[in-house]
C-alpha cells in the first residue's frame, strides 16, 4: 500500500517534470549534437591511444568500447536523475527551501533525489546502448544468458555506488553551504571511467577501486559482459553498491541533525 | 571568495583531468610513438593542469542566473560595465586558487618527483603570459555565449557545445602532436590550440613555435571582442530585466 503511494507519486513527479521541461525543445536538438561531439571527441581519443598498438590495458579495441558505451549510459543516466535532482540541494539549502522539502510527507532523500526527470539525457542512453551492443558484436562476442544477467546487476551497483557518491557529495551543502561544484568534481573525475582501469598504473588503479570507485562502474560490468566476470569482483561491487546506498542513507539522517535552517 | 574555500578546493579538485589522462598516456605508448619521451609527457600534462587550473571561466553560469533572476538590473544602473564585476571575481578567485594548486603540485612530488621540474626563468614568465592571453581568450569567448542570454533562458545549454571542441581539440586531453596531421592542421586553426597547448608547452619545455602562440592568441582576442561588443549592445536592448 505504501510502496505503491511512493510509486505514484514518484511517477506523477516525472509526469510534471516531463511537461515542464517539453517547454524546451531546442534543447534536444543541442543534447543530440552535444552527445554525438562527446562520442566523436571520445572515440578519436581513444584511436589516438591505440594508435601503433593493439591493446590498451589488455583491452583491444571493441572491448574498450564497451566500457566507453558503458560510461556513456551511466552519463546519460547523471543527465536523466542524478544532475537535476541533486544539484538542487545545494540551493535548497542556500535559499532555505529545504524547510519544505523536510516537511512534505514524503521522505526527504527520496523527494530529492526523484523529483525530477530529465529526458535530455536519453540521447546518451541510446549511444551507450548502440557502443555497448557494436562492441560486443565487433569483438565476435556470445553473450551468454548468465553474462547478460551478471552484466546488469554489476551495472545497477555501479549505478548504485554512482548515485550514493553524489548524493553525498551533494549532502555535504548543509555544512559548506556553496558546494554545488561538489557535484562538478564527481563529473570530471569519473571520465576516468572511460577506459578499462587496468590501462592506469597500479597507483592509480587502487584510487579507482577504493577511493573513486569507477572500476565498478564500467569496467566489471563490461568484463562480464564479455564473459570475463569472476565472482570476487562481483561480490565486491554489490557489496560496494549496498554499502554505499546504506551509507548514503546514514549519512543524509546525519547532516540532517545538524541542518539548522537558512533564516534561523 | 576566501569566504567559499571549500567550494573553491572543490573547483581546484576538478581540474585533475590532465592528470588522470596522463595515466593513460603514460601506460599506452602512443606518446613515444609521436616522438615523446616520458619526461616530456609527464610535464606536458601537469603544465596542462596547471594552464586549465589558471585559465577556468565560469561567467555563464553566473550571468545566465543573473539575467534570468533580474539581478543584472541593478549592476546596469551602476556606472560601470557590468562585464569588469565578473571579470574581477573570476580574477580574485584566482588568486585564491595558488595555495590549493601548489597543494597539489606537493602532493604531485610527494607521490612522484619525476612529476616536477623547475622551468627556465624565461619560459616561466612567458607561459605565465601566456596563460593570461588563455585565460582572456576564454572569457571572451565565454562572454560571447554568455550575452545568448538575453536571447534564450538557457544558452549555458549552447556553451556546453562549445566545451567539446575545448576538450578534445585544445590539446587538454591528447597532446596534438599524436593528432594525425590532418586533424591536427584542422585544430590548429581554431583558437582552441592556444587556450592550453601553447601555454602547456611554455611551461613544460617543449619545442615550441612562441611567435605563432602568441599571435594566435591576440588574433582571436581581436576578432571575439568587438564581437563581444556588438553583441552585447543589440542583446541589452533585448532584456526584459525579468523578475525586477
Amino acid at each position: 500500500m505504501r510502496r505503491s503511494r511512493t510509486l505514484r507519486t514518484v511517477l506523477q513527479f516525472w509526469r510534471s517534470s516531463l511537461e515542464a521541461e517539453s517547454e524546451y525543445q531546442l534543447n534536444l536538438v543541442l543534447e543530440c549534437l552535444a552527445v554525438s561531439g562527446n562520442l566523436a571527441g571520445s572515440l578519436f581519443v581513444l584511436s589516438l591511444l591505440f594508435s601503433g598498438q593493439s591493446s590498451l590495458g589488455g583491452w583491444d579495441w571493441n572491448e574498450a568500447l564497451i566500457v566507453l558505451g558503458l560510461y556513456t549510459l551511466l552519463d546519460g543516466f547523471t543527465s536523466c536523475l542524478l544532475q537535476p535532482n541533486l544539484s538542487k540541494i545545494v540551493n535548497h539549502v542556500q535559499q532555505g527551501t529545504l524547510d519544505f522539502v523536510l516537511l512534505k510527507p514524503v521522505d526527504s532523500q527520496l523527494w530529492l533525489s526523484l523529483r525530477c526527470f530529465s529526458p535530455w539525457g536519453i540521447p546518451a542512453l541510446l549511444a551507450g546502448v548502440v557502443l555497448v551492443v557494436l562492441g560486443l558484436q565487433r569483438s565476435g562476442t556470445v553473450v551468454h544468458g548468465d553474462g547478460l544477467v551478471l552484466g546488469a546487476v554489476l551495472l545497477v551497483s555501479g549505478a548504485a555506488i554512482l548515485y550514493s557518491l553524489w548524493f553525498s557529495l551533494a549532502a555535504l551543502s548543509i555544512w559548506f553551504v556553496k558546494v554545488w561544484n561538489a557535484t562538478e568534481v564527481l563529473r570530471y573525475t569519473l571520465v576516468a571511467g572511460r577506459y578499462p582501469v587496468s590501462a592506469y598504473p597500479p597507483a592509480l588503479r587502487l584510487v579507482f577501486v577504493f577511493v573513486l570507485p569507477v572500476a565498478f562502474m564500467t569496467t566489471v560490468p563490461s568484463q562480464a559482459l564479455l564473459g570475463q566476470g569472476s565472482w570476487p569482483w562481483a561480490a565486491g561491487s554489490v557489496l560496494m553498491a549496498c554499502g554505499s546506498l546504506l551509507a548514503s542513507r546514514w549519512f543524509w539522517r546525519f547532516a540532517l541533525r545538524h541542518y539548522t535552517s537558512a533564516s534561523s | 571568495m576566501l569566504e567559499y574555500r571549500a567550494e573553491i578546493a572543490l573547483w581546484a579538485l576538478s581540474g585533475v583531468l590532465p592528470l588522470i589522462m596522463l595515466g593513460v598516456w603514460q601506460n599506452s605508448g602512443a606518446a613515444s610513438q609521436a616522438g615523446w619521451s616520458p619526461d616530456q609527457l609527464r610535464h606536458y600534462f601537469v603544465a596542462a593542469f596547471l594552464v586549465r587550473q589558471f585559465s577556468v571561466v565560469w561567467l555563464i553560469h553566473v550571468f545566465e542566473e543573473d539575467v534570468v533572476s533580474g539581478k543584472l538590473s541593478p549592476f546596469l544602473l551602476q556606472p560601470l560595465q557590468p562585464l569588469w564585476r565578473y571579470f574581477a571575481a573570476h580574477v580574485a578567485e584566482q588568486a585564491t586558487r595558488i595555495p590549493f594548486v601548489a597543494l597539489m603540485l606537493l602532493a604531485l612530488a610527494w607521490m612522484n618527483p619525476a612529476l616536477l621540474w623547475l622551468p627556465s626563468l624565461q619560459n616561466l614568465t612567458l607561459g605565465i603570459a601566456a596563460i593570461w592571453g588563455a585565460f582572456l581568450l576564454r572569457f571572451l569567448l565565454q562572454t560571447l555565449s554568455s550575452t545568448l542570454c538575453f536571447w534564450s533562458e538557457r544558452a549555458a545549454a549552447l556553451d556546453r557545445l562549445l566545451v567539446i571542441p575545448y576538450l578534445f581539440l585544445s590539446g587538454l586531453v591528447a597532446p596534438l602532436d599524436t593528432f594525425p596531421p590532418a586533424i591536427k592542421t584542422v585544430a590548429l586553426a581554431t583558437p582552441f590550440p592556444a587556450m592550453v597547448d601553447f601555454p602547456a608547452r611554455l611551461l613544460a619545455g617543449l619545442p615550441v613555435d612562441l611567435s605563432a602562440g602568441f599571435l594566435s592568441l591576440m588574433f582571436w582576442c581581436g576578432v571575439l571582442s568587438p564581437l563581444c561588443w556588438l553583441s552585447w549592445r543589440r542583446g541589452l536592448r533585448r532584456y526584459g530585466a525579468m523578475g525586477a
